[in-house]
């Protein structure tokens, strides 16, 4: 294996519709932006890059089948290989995974990978529909298939295990919502408080609109490079890329259906100790041991044994309030049954934003800084690739050129993790990007 | 969130369009940059010949009145919702009948769902647990107060019943307080 780097990227803007564009031209928004970023002409582009990887989630969204070899053409890469991820709601960081292996095992000097969805052709409850055909058709889906559902179940036993509130997972959503606001590719940008999440619609007991991402039409690009890549990116462009580091990559799977997950013991990180677990039955519903295991995994490559310390910002699957609870714990930023405690304490909120709240320990960790799903949209197949180019705009320090505010940067970033989650917690992928120049 | 709470006021949205035979064209080609996106309908229906395949006695039992999970011979793992092979060994589980009666491992209230069961909202779902048996069975729970849910319904003691008339579906088997 030989080292990789992430040296531009590029986001369209999230909307609920974007009914002025296919799917097309929406992600050459976010590769022109990368090319820009770069200084890269798109028909050097064309000729530097060695191949691609398409990333979308679902076909039955668009009812077109070989979308990705459509993006290829328009965006001038034909005809250079190409092959499409597909991992649920982790497909954008499985397709970031896939690229850094094309890069690392020598294949491709310069790797793009491209990612979106277009989720507004067709209305939201059929849209919950096709998202709910994530899980078995035989035992589950017809028993009312519907992905809110699943997770208000699972936040139910980490509430009756644990403790965990309501008020608590709604302080995820004013988190970030209220770092949304300072993030123009945001879907919703919106300064609220615990009782507006409360105040809204119920959907699932107990997780109300507010604690739930919405669809979004959406487009993300990465471009990453070997050394031989920057040095040809250096050549044709004339300035030298700050790029940053893949320093780890993870992942884990745990069994389709939640209720076949086991009842055993906690799979421990380096700086836990069998007795902080003793009693507690694990994964159960409450946890996820594939968000665990890709952790772990991760942490191992980049060499972390004590994540809260040694990274200086996250980038997580916030798909639900819960779920950010539940993946504090997954990544080992506190120990199981205390991530409601964590985001009490104000650790994962940005240590230079008023929200309105006092914390005591305000801003340990950033996670989020972007304003996750809940607030930028979960355009699945662009989602992953999304929280890779914040965390290179963290690490480059260049939040302020891109966002247009300084609010959302997080100081002196050197190491950061994205982290991609699919299912009921079925297929999860963590990447360590640090700062690379 | 004022902004919000406005938007919520509005007549029901369709999605079944309209007939329409022409649109307003520009005579300058160049004002077609300009244009509003034409959407149109398409719809989409498939019917699947879906088997079960060797889940296939699980349903056969339901039309029977009978609950069925699965146990492996050698490590003894017990399956709440059924698997031919083992997770564990590899093995070949044997069919077994589930007690009648379990408890609430967790459960939620849907409010909404996916568009097939929107209708049905709101409806309890529930994930169910036999001592004894390692995994759980995912079902939904009838004759409880879906608008006065609580924390202590885990734990509860439920009750399996059964559709007299089959559809061959999951939710032929469901739930009551015991």
């Amino acid at each position: 294996m030989r080292p990789v780097y992430l040296v531009s990227g590029g986001v369209s803007k999230f909307a609920k519709a974007r009914p002025d564009v296919t799917f097309q031209p929406m992600v050459k928004e976010a590769y022109d932006y990368a090319l820009k970023d770069l200084g890269l002409e798109f028909r050097q582009a064309a000729e530097l890059v060695d191949g691609t990887v398409a990333s979308y989630f679902s076909d039955h969204f668009m009812r077109q089948l070989k979308a990705g070899s459509m993006v290829q053409d328009y965006l001038g890469l034909t005809p250079k290989p190409s092959k499409r991820i597909e991992a649920g709601g982790a497909t954008g960081g499985v397709a970031f995974q896939s690229g850094w292996e094309a890069v690392a095992s020598g294949r491709f000097d310069i790797c793009v990978v491209y990612g979106w969805e277009t989720m507004s052709r067709v209305n939201t409850w059929k849209g919950n529909e096709f998202i709910a055909l994530a899980s078995d058709v035989s035992f589950d889906y017809p028993v009312g298939g519907f992905y809110s559902g699943y997770y208000a179940m699972m936040v139910v036993r980490h509430m009756k295990e644990f403790g965990t509130s309501v008020e608590q997972m709604a302080l995820v959503s004013v988190k970030n919502h209220n770092n949304a606001f300072h993030n123009p590719y945001a879907q919703k940008r919106m300064n609220i408080r615990i009782e507006d999440v409360r105040a809204s619609e119920m959907v699932a007991w107990p997780l109300t609109m507010l604690d739930i991402c919405v669809m979004s039409d959406g487009a993300a690009v990465t471009i990453l490079a070997s050394e031989e890549g920057l040095n040809k990116l250096e050549k044709a462009t004339g300035r030298r890329p700050k790029p940053a580091k893949v320093t780890g990559v993870g992942g884990g799977i745990d069994a389709m259906r939640m209720a076949d997950r086991p009842h055993g013991e906690v799979i421990l990180l380096p700086h836990e100790k069998p007795e902080d677990y003793k009693g507690l039955k694990y994964p159960g519903v409450h946890s996820f041991r594939a968000g665990r295991m890709a952790s772990k995994t991760a942490y191992q490559m980049a060499g972390i044994t004590n994540p809260l310390e040694e990274l200086d910002f996250i980038e997580l699957h916030d798909a639900y309030t819960s779920s950010e609870i539940q993946t504090y714990e997954d990544m080992g930023l506190c120990r199981y049954g205390e991530g409601g405690k964590f985001v009490e304490a104000g650790k994962p909120f940005m240590p230079n934003l008023d929200y309105g709240y006092r914390f005591p320990e305000q801003g340990k960790i950033p996670v989020n800084p972007s304003g996750g799903l809940i607030a930028c949209g979960h355009p699945v197949g662009a989602t992953g690739l999304m929280q890779a180019v914040f965390a290179l705009w963290q690490l480059q320090g260049s939040i302020g050129k891109h966002f247009g505010s300084n609010q959302l940067q997080v100081k002196n970033a050197r190491r950061g993790a994205i982290h991609s989650h699919a299912g009921t917690g079925t297929y999860v992928v963590v990447s360590i990007l640090e700062k690379g120049f | 969130m004022e902004e919000q709470e406005k938007k919520r006021v509005k007549l029901p949205e369709t999605d079944e369009g309209t007939v329409l035979f022409n649109v307003p064209f520009p005579k300058d080609l160049k004002d077609l940059k300009g244009m509003a996106p034409i959407i149109i309908r398409q719809p989409y229906h498939i019917d699947y010949i879906h088997s079960y395949g060797q889940d296939s006695p699980f349903f056969a039992g339901l039309a029977n009145g009978k609950l069925l999970g699965t146990r492996c011979g050698p490590c003894k793992h017990t399956y709440g919702t059924p698997r031919l092979h083992c997770m564990y060994c590899g093995n070949e589980c044997d069919w077994i009948e589930l007690p009648k009666e379990g408890a609430v491992h967790t459960f939620t209230i849907c409010h909404y769902g996916s568009e097939e069961f929107l209708k049905e909202t709101p409806f309890v779902l529930i994930l169910v647990e036999w001592p004894g048996v390692d995994t759980l069975f995912l079902s939904r729970l009838v004759g409880v107060d879906s608008l006065q849910p609580s924390l202590d319904w885990v734990g509860m003691k439920v009750r399996a019943q059964f559709k007299r008339l089959s559809k061959f579906k999951p939710t032929d088997v469901y739930f009551v307080p015991a």
